[in-house]
């Protein structure tokens, strides 16, 4: 490899950066047009904030985007809980048919989505969860639980196992091996996997579209798909543009915030003592 | 306080294969013994049993009269320091020698004055804010060390402690635990491959091969009265020559059951009067002493150790002798016959 880029490398990156942000960039810049300006095709913007109002107030947009951190918040939550417990288990102790549950929990992921829907259906029904946020939660899990578990088991595996056997002699139980030593070592780790989780859960649509009745159940994704215009014959893409910026923007914040950690995360496995 | 501890036919399996295969000993109270073998022998093994890290399958291991069998290792009474440390790399040296303190509900005046004396001893007083990986490998072996001190056990466990270090800095870590030992009267259990370590810290060396006790003793006993051939083979370096009987000069032959000669390159020396016969190959020289690497008449190489430096050069003809009460004999199970 030659020490400097050359003209054509730039190019290649600049194909790549066009490809990747033109059609966030397109989404952008149509969210600040209103009427028949959508359809006139401009590739600059012009700031015109009525389109942001009117997603807030002609429906319960503000209570779709809190029924939306709710959910991701507590699946979050819920699957690095289980994930890091599950990993020890599965890291750790060693018992019969480890393998084989390890294989069904990533094979779990494989099926689409369309796949559980009729079981989840029947399941969320029996739990009294119909058309509620911990309905979605549950629902949101099985989705984010197999990798969740299978990524913090991975990466449990390839810390040391002397620095569990000396947390044991200092007298620690298995659950504080966990949470005193190996969870602190576990943070990139963790990161990673908890932002995937986020986002999974953040724009997960058929769960949400299936399991809700009423607009204030809704979660961002299926309000955004529903937001309907004047009259049944117009779609208002103006709106929809708004609402779209409006939910991705915090997810490209979280992913620039915690990006060094997301590396360190997939790349991790060298905790040296 | 201290204890001391005794294995009676402990065993142990992994799967189908038989890895410590009846091991009885007693160890005394307050002793410092080291278990030496090979690798694979089984001495990391039968240390991580007594420490309770693996489940003994078979036999029963007491310390200080209780069968500990069933306890976890934190109820044994034991410390272990490991052989890469495992120190906690998120926490600081403070919170490394005090977890173990921390997690039995002392409270906390007594638990940094004790992490503060033990530190002391240690000279870490200075370090205790830093995190491991701001240590040298002297720090972190001391950490580790205090981590084992603070909880005040009854036996030490250290597992091939000092293999990770360079050759100065391990010289000086074996001088301060066996400074440690002398200091605390604690019973410790040593394990090593580096006979240097196990002659010089251990009162008794328990040598380990395939799972079994070859012997146990005073370093200077297996030295000088090796039980068999596997031990008089792997105490000493370079290690004792072993010549059979068929190819020794009638001055060393032994009546009876003799199979096999065994003498330390230590003890030969250059005669012109002597019994062997055999042509230099090789010629080491260390400074202070040197080495002969000789292909004998006879057949078979042997190595002479002398002092100093030697005149001899490669392809010389030389004759050997050894004072007789340095020879060993060995019968054909490879067992010595028994030295006056």
């Amino acid at each position: 490899m030659s020490g400097r880029p050359g003209i054509l490398f730039f190019m290649a990156v600049g194909l790549i950066v066009l490809c990747a942000g033109f059609p966030f960039y397109y989404a952008v810049i149509s969210s600040f047009k209103s009427g028949s300006d959508l359809f006139q095709v401009t590739y600059l913007p012009v700031f015109d904030m009525a389109n942001y109002r009117a997603v807030f107030t002609e429906q319960p947009f503000g209570r779709n985007i809190l029924n939306s951190i709710v959910v991701a918040l507590a699946v979050v939550l819920l699957s690095l809980l289980l994930g890091l417990l599950a990993a020890y288990a599965l890291a750790r102790v060693s018992f019969r048919g480890r393998g084989l549950l390890l294989a069904t929990i990533l094979s779990v992921s494989m099926f689409p989505q369309v796949a559980v829907l009729t079981g989840m259906f029947e399941m969320i029904r029996a739990f009294g969860l119909y058309n509620s946020l911990p309905g979605l939660i549950v629902a949101n899990m099985v989705l984010t639980l197999p990798f969740t578990v299978w990524v913090l088991t991975t990466f449990m595996a390839d810390l040391p196992r002397e620095l569990e056997e000396a947390a044991f002699v200092d007298g620690a139980t298995p659950f504080q091996v966990v949470r005193l030593v190996f969870l602190p070592l576990m943070g990139p780790a963790m990161a990673a996997t908890g932002l995937l989780a986020f986002i999974v859960a953040w724009n997960e649509f058929l769960f949400a579209l299936t399991f809700t009745l009423t607009n204030d159940m809704r979660t961002v994704p299926v309000a955004i798909a529903l937001i309907t215009g004047a009259t049944q014959y117009e779609l208002p893409w103006g709106n929809i543009m708004a609402a779209s910026v409006i939910v991705t923007a915090p997810l490209i914040l979280l992913v620039l915030v915690f990006q060094r950690r997301i590396v360190a995360g997939l790349t991790a496995g060298a905790v040296k003592g | 306080m201290t204890a001391a501890l005794r294995l009676s036919g402990i065993r142990k399996t992994f799967g189908r294969s038989l890895v410590i295969k009846g091991v009885d000993l007693a160890i005394e109270d307050g002793e410092f013994i080291v278990f030496v073998g090979p690798s694979g022998c089984g001495k990391s093994t039968l240390l991580r049993l007594i420490a309770g890290l693996e489940e003994i399958t078979d036999g029963d291991l007491f310390i200080a009269d209780e069968r500990v069998n069933d306890l976890p290792p934190a109820k044994r009474g034991i410390a272990m320091v490991f052989q890469s440390y495992a120190l906690y790399p998120h926490m600081n040296v403070f919170e490394n020698i005090a977890f173990g303190l921390t997690l039995g509900r002392h409270d906390k005046a007594t638990v940094a004055a004790k992490v503060r004396a033990v530190a002391d001893t240690l000279e870490l007083g200075g370090l205790l804010e830093r995190l491991p990986k701001q240590l040298s490998g002297g720090q972190r072996q001391r950490v580790a060390i205090g981590r084992a001190i603070v909880r005040e056990p009854r036996v030490f466990l250290f597992d091939e402690p000092l293999s990770n270090l360079d050759a100065a800095l391990r010289t000086q870590m074996r001088g301060e635990i066996a400074s440690l030992h002398q200091r605390l009267g604690t019973t410790m259990i040593y394990v090593t491959h580096d006979q240097v370590e196990a002659m010089t810290l251990a009162d008794r060396i328990v040598v380990l091969n395939g799972g079994r006790v070859e012997q146990v003793g005073a370093p200077l006993d297996l030295y000088r009265r090796p039980a068999n051939r596997f031990v008089a083979g792997f105490i000493g370096a370079p290690a004792m020559n072993f010549l059979p009987v068929a190819a020794l000069p009638p001055a060393w032959r032994r009546q009876g059951e003799a199979a096999a000669l065994g003498v330390r390159p230590e003890h030969l020396c250059l005669d012109p009067e002597g019994p062997l016969s055999g042509t230099v190959k090789r010629v080491e020289s260390l400074g202070d002493s040197h080495l002969l690497h000789i292909a004998l008449e006879a057949g078979g190489d042997i190595i002479l150790r002398g002092h100093g430096t030697t005149p001899v050069r490669p392809r010389q003809s030389v004759r050997l002798a050894a004072d007789a009460d340095d020879l060993h004999f060995f019968r054909d199970d490879d067992s010595a016959i028994s030295r006056a």
